[in-house]
């Protein structure tokens, strides 16, 4: 490592913004993509991993990614679940690389539902 | 840079290594490549999380779940459920004491919510063996704003204003010690830590060191430019190899980037940092036998004055802080002394670290405000005495701070608030933060003995008073838990305490005698049983007891009896057993393995009198 100033002191604080926004739980967005066994035959890894390559090249620091189970749809797997800070998730199904890429740049990122993937707006009533 | 979804913060501090964490490292970094996962999941190795007693532990963010007592076992399963399929696995959370349900949320969980974290503000958060990490968490930004917006008087003005006090145990404000070592005038000065953490019990300076070491780090070196010193040493136990370990590859890294050795970021400031191995030696946390053991010599104290801010270490003005003091300094100087003032009181301010011990459910580490009251810790953060929620179950007796030096406080002063200034009211100090809770089958008169016997062996012998008091209190003791105690006993040994005090040099001596006195003061009661009764009621003191069942209450479960490794008890199952007086030993087995509560314990006098009754065993 070459030696620091200030500045570099802060780059390095800001490289890593992404890295402690998770380990705090401060985000701004959550997608949840479904990998049950289902999902994961129909590609769900290739989502998660196109999503985190995307995220990883715009450096985007507040929004997070997890997994959960089956989401009860099997044949319209994979299936992702976006959550933006205070407003209803909002399903999308029949996912891959690409779609999942429009849905980070238009939903995600400038908070239009990408209405031609998306499934419902709001989740099951759980008691 | 690589982005991960997951984050997986393993505990690699030594109470999770003991329990094995290294394994289920390996496990799950295996387990992680098997399902190929590497690049979606970060496992990081952090230092002490402060929930030792549920170890090996590990939190799982975005979501925060906690962890406990993994085992390698465990791992394939939870990687597929949490990792790949999303479902946390509710078997291995945290599970309340009193509740049966699963408390999945660090912040939910009462040890963790009441904490408030200062010095652990990286704690279960970085990897401490990555500078970067450390850097990312607002690391080093306070020695940037000490080196370029701040003269050195300005520095210690802040420290001064926030009432920071010397966190080993003296309670000696740190701007203030700061202050007269800057106006001294000399060539070389230097900046040392104090990493000779020694209380039995004690283990918050090694979580520190082991689990933030750049912190500690930073805060030398702000201290360094606040008193003018190019050179500075930390003095650590060579029993604490994980945090040697941390802190030499911490202070490397520091020299990489420029962060220590010759115009630290770019200001022209140099200050070199090595570490010193102690051997182990109580009486070198003193500050003055700490400065002869770095130059080779005997650990051993000498008068003062002059003081160490005038000539310390190799003659030269030298200060000396404690780990935990030093973790403070950073963000003191980021935030100003009104943020660290806004919590604690007005003379004992900013947060304290404590290790709880002992008899308390939640064994661990943890950092509080000042002026909480005892109760809060003990009973809320700690979780209440360990089995006190069963029936007939322990009931909490009295919990001793301060280690050797310290004293105990009883239950009628657990409303106490701990603060510098409340707790010496008790005749207990703060100390450096051991706090190790007994319950009620704890026998005072034997605890007072035990620390007795640590301060008279650890005594560096230089004065009468040290070396031969303890001693001579220490027999006295013995005597009396051997039932070979005088009534004039407790008197003699207040008076001895009291010479002993005032005549001493170091804190070792002035302090050895708290932990006989606290118990005299609270617990005279069973001083007098021992002496006068030849009873000790605890069952601890082996020659003043006597184990007898209560036939009444006894069921016949036959639990005694496997816990008794001598025969001595017997009875068919199902009917009242009996204890032959002839075979037993006063272990005390039978007592702690009845869940009914039917073994009483008697005075000496009892068993004498049992064993004349009883005809001699025929060979």
């Amino acid at each position: 490592m070459p030696k620091l100033t200030i500045d570099d002191l802060k780059k390095i604080k800001e490289q890593y913004k992404a890295t402690f926004t998770l380990r705090e739980g401060g985000y701004r967005a959550k997608v949840t993509v479904h990998m049950g066994t289902c999902g994961i035959a129909a590609g769900a890894r290739d989502v998660m991993n196109s999503l985190i390559d995307e995220m990883s090249e715009k450096a985007i620091t507040d929004i997070i990614v997890t997994t959960s189970g089956c989401a009860g749809l099997c044949s319209k797997e994979p299936m992702a679940t976006v959550e933006m800070l205070n407003e209803a998730p909002v399903k999308y199904y029949s996912l891959n690389g690409e779609k999942i890429k429009k849905i980070f740049k238009e939903h995600i990122q400038a908070g239009k539902i990408v209405e031609e993937y998306a499934l419902v707006v709001g989740s099951e009533t759980a008691y | 840079m690589q982005q991960y979804r997951a984050h997986l913060m393993l505990c690699g501090g030594t109470g999770c290594i003991a329990s094995e964490s290294l394994k289920v490292k390996e496990a799950l970094s295996a387990e992680i490549k098997k399902r190929g996962l590497e690049n979606e999941v970060n496992v990081v190795f952090t230092g002490c999380n402060g929930f030792c007693a549920e170890g090996p532990i590990m939190t799982v963010y975005p979501e925060g779940i906690f962890y406990e007592r993994l085992t390698e076992k465990d791992i394939p399963f939870l990687v597929e459920e949490h990792l790949l399929k999303g479902r946390p696995v509710e078997r291995l959370m945290y599970k309340e004491p009193e509740k049966r349900h699963a408390v999945p949320a660090m912040k939910d969980i009462p040890f963790f919510n009441l904490q408030v974290l200062r010095v652990l503000r990286n704690k279960g958060l970085i990897d401490p063996e990555k500078i970067e990490e450390y850097i990312a968490r607002d690391g080093y930004m306070g020695a940037a704003k000490a080196f370029t917006e701040m003269t050195p008087a300005e520095i210690v003005t802040v420290v001064k204003d926030s009432g920071l006090r010397g966190r080993g145990g003296a309670g000696f404000p740190t701007g203030l010690k700061w202050e007269l070592a800057g106006r001294v005038s000399s060539d070389t000065k230097y900046m040392l830590c104090n990493g000779d953490e020694g209380d039995p019990g004690a283990f918050m300076d090694r979580s520190v060191m082991e689990a933030d070491p750049h912190s500690v780090i930073e805060g030398m070196i702000i201290g360094a430019r606040a008193i003018g010193a190019n050179k500075g040493v930390i003095y650590v136990r060579a029993e604490y190899p994980l945090a040697v370990q941390r802190l030499n590859l911490a202070i490397e890294q520091a020299h990489e980037a420029g962060l220590l050795g010759e115009d630290i970021l770019g200001t022209g400031f140099n200050f070199d940092l090595s570490i010193y191995l102690g051997a182990g030696a109580f009486v070198c946390g003193e500050e003055t036998a700490l400065m002869r053991s770095i130059e080779g010599k005997r650990g051993m104290p000498i008068p003062r004055p002059p003081f160490p801010a005038q000539k310390g270490l190799w003659g030269k003005p030298s200060v000396l802080n404690n780990v935990e003091t030093l973790a403070q300094i950073a963000p003191i100087i980021l935030h100003g002394s009104d943020w660290y003032r806004s919590l604690g009181t007005e003379k004992s301010s900013g947060t304290k670290v404590f290790a709880l011990t002992g008899a308390i459910s939640n064994v661990g580490l943890v950092e509080v405000p000042m002026g909480i009251p005892l109760r809060t810790i003990i009973n809320d953060i700690g979780g209440g005495v360990k089995g006190a929620r069963k029936k007939g179950g322990r009931t909490f007796k009295a919990v001793q701070m301060g280690g050797p030096s310290g004293g105990c406080i009883p239950e009628s002063l657990l409303d106490t608030p701990v603060t510098y200034e409340d707790i010496v009211q008790t005749g207990a100090i703060i100390g450096s933060g051991g706090m190790v809770v007994m319950d009620d089958s704890n026998c005072m008169v034997s605890m007072a003995r035990f620390f007795l016997e640590f301060t008279a062996d650890e005594s560096c012998g230089k004065c009468p008073p040290c070396r031969i008091g303890t001693k001579v209190m220490l027999d006295m003791l013995n005597d009396i838990t051997e039932g070979n105690g005088k009534e004039s006993d407790i008197e003699t040994l207040q008076d001895l305490c009291g010479d002993i005090i005032s005549t001493s040099l170091c804190g070792l001596g002035q302090t050895a005698p708290n932990p006989v006195l606290t118990t005299i003061k609270y617990f005279r009661e069973e001083y007098e049983s021992h002496i006068k009764d030849k009873w000790c009621k605890a069952g601890v003191c082996r020659s003043l007891c006597t184990f007898i069942v209560d036939e009444k209450v006894c069921t016949g479960c036959g639990a005694c009896q496997r816990a008794c490794t001598q025969g001595a008890v017997t009875g068919e199952k199902k009917k009242p057993h009996e204890i032959n007086q002839e075979l037993c030993i006063q272990c005390r087995a039978c007592y702690d393995a009845c869940k009914f509560g039917s073994i009483n314990i008697g005075p000496a006098a009892m068993r004498e009198g049992l064993l004349k009754d009883t005809p001699a065993v025929s060979v």
